[in-house]
């Protein structure tokens, strides 16, 4: 059940969840080392869908999902992947992130069977917000998030409607921007978490991404979220290693550990 | 939580990330507030009047007519505005009401570039900061546009991803927008793009169809029996549409980029490829998009910048839904003829975007009677074009092409008739 599964995955506080794209910077190397990431400290995963125009991403996902593509990656791949990995005994939720046309052009009903039995536990898609989400979520059914997300900009008014009715975690962009590595966590972040605090359902995990770069900044924010999301950053690591699955299993390795025992 | 509807029919709404949404709820709340506010409409008015010469004239274009022998036609001469181009309308409206809501930072994106001279144009009048996103391929081919855009101090902003093309310049600019939200209004160029960007750029391009036709009635004493403008993201065509809405006898036409043919995919054309184009969401907006089999947004092909893109206005796709507006095709070869043919017979020069108008005239005019009149937007000039079409047009025949030709499409004008050859 993957709502149980994700509650589960945050008993371990703060939560470590990175991100990856299927097909980056091979589809070979993008499962081994999501198999690694799964093996080495990662409690949740998010497996990136590639998308040709992704523009809530800054230059290092843009051109990972774009190098994916001219792999020939598609979501048929993206399913096969995760069918893959749980078949070499990755067992912790793994999320699907990836924006809405793919997902709506396989159709809603089949995305949702497709993505259930590849063994997905969620899905993110960064330009639904709830507004527009209706559809999606009567498909997935009460069972399947669609991780909903909220912004620097949101207002408390729109928070409280947002948390009233989410599912699974909420995803906190830490700031106001597209992804990537930054020098530094949002000043804002401390005020932000404490804002949505009181928002959000009793239980509801509050996970912080976007800019996440270094181990000791995922260990500043995860003294106050329950779950630090690392892309661009892991994105980076893999493209420029020699042996991307080590690099995966090094870096969720140094994440674990900078993250180990600091929870809110 | 949205003031106006959100949609037409099933079309549009706003697919951004959750960063935008209240930006967007805000540009809604203070969008309704100025089109209700007489100051400020007095305020664009003025500008519309004093600074961009509105109204524009309505032309006549006699020997058109006389050679295609059947409708009268009509020219709206969006062309004659201040930076040559519709653009400007919606330019004015948008940088009044950023100032408004007190942001002094624009950003905006465009193709054939009109549309960044038009900002730029604004942003210098009303001294605003302004940044103009255009894909390298068509900073390639419309380089005086981009010298004119730097002349008014405007930074252009190359975008080398994807296409390299409006679509890529449009997911650069709202990336810079995501980033810089709360300094920057996004001036986005056609009637696309999330809620309420459809809805607030129709309502300043209605200026061409509301003089249009009070034009048409003083002129002819009556509506026009059709109106046909080009289709890129759709807003001088929903500008000159909005205007005849509720005339159920004019009929109002679209015309979309059909490139080298709808066969080969090489075309911009969202309603007559089955194939490629599908329901979909691109830019915020639920619509007709040019995509692959997997979802993803297909590359498109136009010898007009300004056409060639991947998704249409939610606006249209409702339109052509209700039966109230018709769409149809002008393949490169045909708007290169027609880019000519109103050159040498009316001495206009036509923006290659408007040549798409013009030559569904071509074929339409022929198979109307001599007392029915057509009506073209003809959305802007041609000065900008030079560059693509001289080499294009470099044999002197093709100058001089025959209705006849044209009228089945055949198109055998110089065109891009060269490259075609070598395919064969
Ligand atoms: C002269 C001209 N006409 C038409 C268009 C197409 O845009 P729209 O469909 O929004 O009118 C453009 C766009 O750049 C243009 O420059």
């Amino acid at each position: 059940m993957p709502l149980a599964e994700i509650k589960l995955a945050f008993q371990r506080k703060p939560a470590f969840m990175p991100y990856l794209p299927v097909g980056y910077p091979t589809l070979a190397d993008s499962i081994d080392a999501l198999e690694a990431l799964g093996k080495n400290g990662a409690d949740l995963i998010e497996v990136g869908i590639p998308f040709s125009d992704p523009l809530a991403d800054g230059p290092v996902i843009q051109q990972a999902t774009h190098t994916a593509l001219e792999n020939g990656v598609t979501l048929g791949s993206v399913f096969d992947a995760l069918r893959e990995l749980r078949r070499r005994g990755v067992a912790i939720p793994l999320i699907l992130m990836g924006y809405y046309n793919p997902i709506f052009r396989r159709g809603l009903e089949a995305f949702r069977r497709d993505a259930l039995a590849a063994g997905a536990d969620g899905v993110i898609v960064p330009d639904l917000p709830p507004e527009e989400s209706g559809e999606l979520e009567q498909a997935l059914g009460g069972d399947f998030p669609c991780i909903r997300m909220l912004a620097p900009t949101t207002s408390a008014d729109r928070a409280q409607k947002i948390c009233a009715s989410a599912k699974g975690f909420l995803y906190l962009v830490s700031v106001t921007g597209v992804t990537g590595a930054r020098d530094k966590v949002s000043a804002g972040l401390p005020e932000f978490i404490a804002r949505v605090r009181g928002a959000v359902p009793q239980g509801l995990p509050l996970c912080v991404g976007f800019g996440i770069a270094s181990p000791a900044q995922a260990a500043e924010v995860g003294r106050i979220a329950d779950g630090v999301i690392v892309g661009s950053a892991c994105v980076r690591a893999l493209g420029e290693a020699q042996q991307p699955k080590l690099a995966a299993a090094n870096l969720a390795r140094a994440f674990r550990a900078a993250l180990k025992g600091i929870g809110p | 939580m949205t003031i106006l509807p959100s949609k037409f029919g099933s079309y549009g709404g706003r697919y951004v990330p959750e960063t935008l949404m209240p930006a967007l709820e805000q540009l809604e709340a203070e969008f309704t507030r100025a089109r209700d506010d007489r100051a400020f409409q007095q305020k664009l008015n003025g500008l519309l009047v004093d600074y961009a010469g509105r109204p524009t004239p309505i032309t006549y274009a006699s020997r058109l007519s006389e050679r295609l022998g059947g409708a009268r036609i009509y020219l709206k001469r969006e062309d004659l505005a201040h930076t040559g181009a519709h653009k400007i309308n919606n330019a004015l409206g948008q940088a009044l009401l950023a100032q408004r809501m007190g942001k002094r930072r624009i950003i905006a994106e465009t193709g054939a570039g009109q549309h960044g001279v038009a900002s730029a144009t604004a942003c210098a009048l009303l001294g605003l900061e302004c940044a103009v996103y255009m894909g390298e391929v068509d900073m390639a081919r419309q380089a005086p546009n981009v010298f004119r855009m730097r002349l008014l101090g405007a930074e252009v902003r190359p975008v080398s991803s994807g296409s390299r093309t409006l679509k890529d310049a449009i997911n650069e600019a709202i990336r810079d927008w995501v980033t810089n939200v709360e300094t920057t209004h996004y001036l986005l160029g056609s009637a696309l793009g999330p809620h309420p960007y459809p809805t607030m750029v129709r309502e300043f391009q209605k200026v061409i169809g509301r003089e249009a036709r009070t034009q048409m009635l003083a002129k002819t004493g009556r509506t026009p029996d059709a109106a046909v403008a080009c289709v890129g993201g759709g807003s001088n065509a929903i500008g000159l549409f909005s205007g005849f809405l509720d005339d159920p006898d004019v009929a109002l036409i679209g015309v979309e980029a059909g490139g080298e043919g709808i066969a080969g995919g090489k075309h911009a054309s969202r309603f007559s490829d089955p194939e490629r184009s599908r329901l979909g969401v691109l830019h915020g907006t639920h619509t007709f998009v040019l995509q692959t089999p997997d979802g993803q947004i297909a590359e498109t092909h136009s010898v007009s910048a300004g056409l060639d893109y991947a998704a249409v206005g939610p606006e249209h796709a409702h339109l052509r839904d209700l039966g109230r507006a018709e769409y149809t095709v002008a393949t490169d070869a045909e708007a290169l003829a027609a880019f000519s043919l109103l050159s040498t017979l009316e001495g206009i020069i036509p923006a290659l975007e408007s040549a798409h108008a013009v030559a569904e005239a071509v074929r339409r005019a022929p198979k109307m009677k001599p007392d029915q009149i057509l009506l073209i937007c003809l959305s802007g000039r041609g000065d900008k074009d030079l560059d693509t079409v001289t080499p294009l047009l470099a044999s002197p025949p093709s100058l001089k092409p025959s209705p006849v030709s044209l009228a089945n499409g055949e198109g055998k004008s110089g065109g891009t008739g060269r490259r075609k050859s070598e395919r064969k």
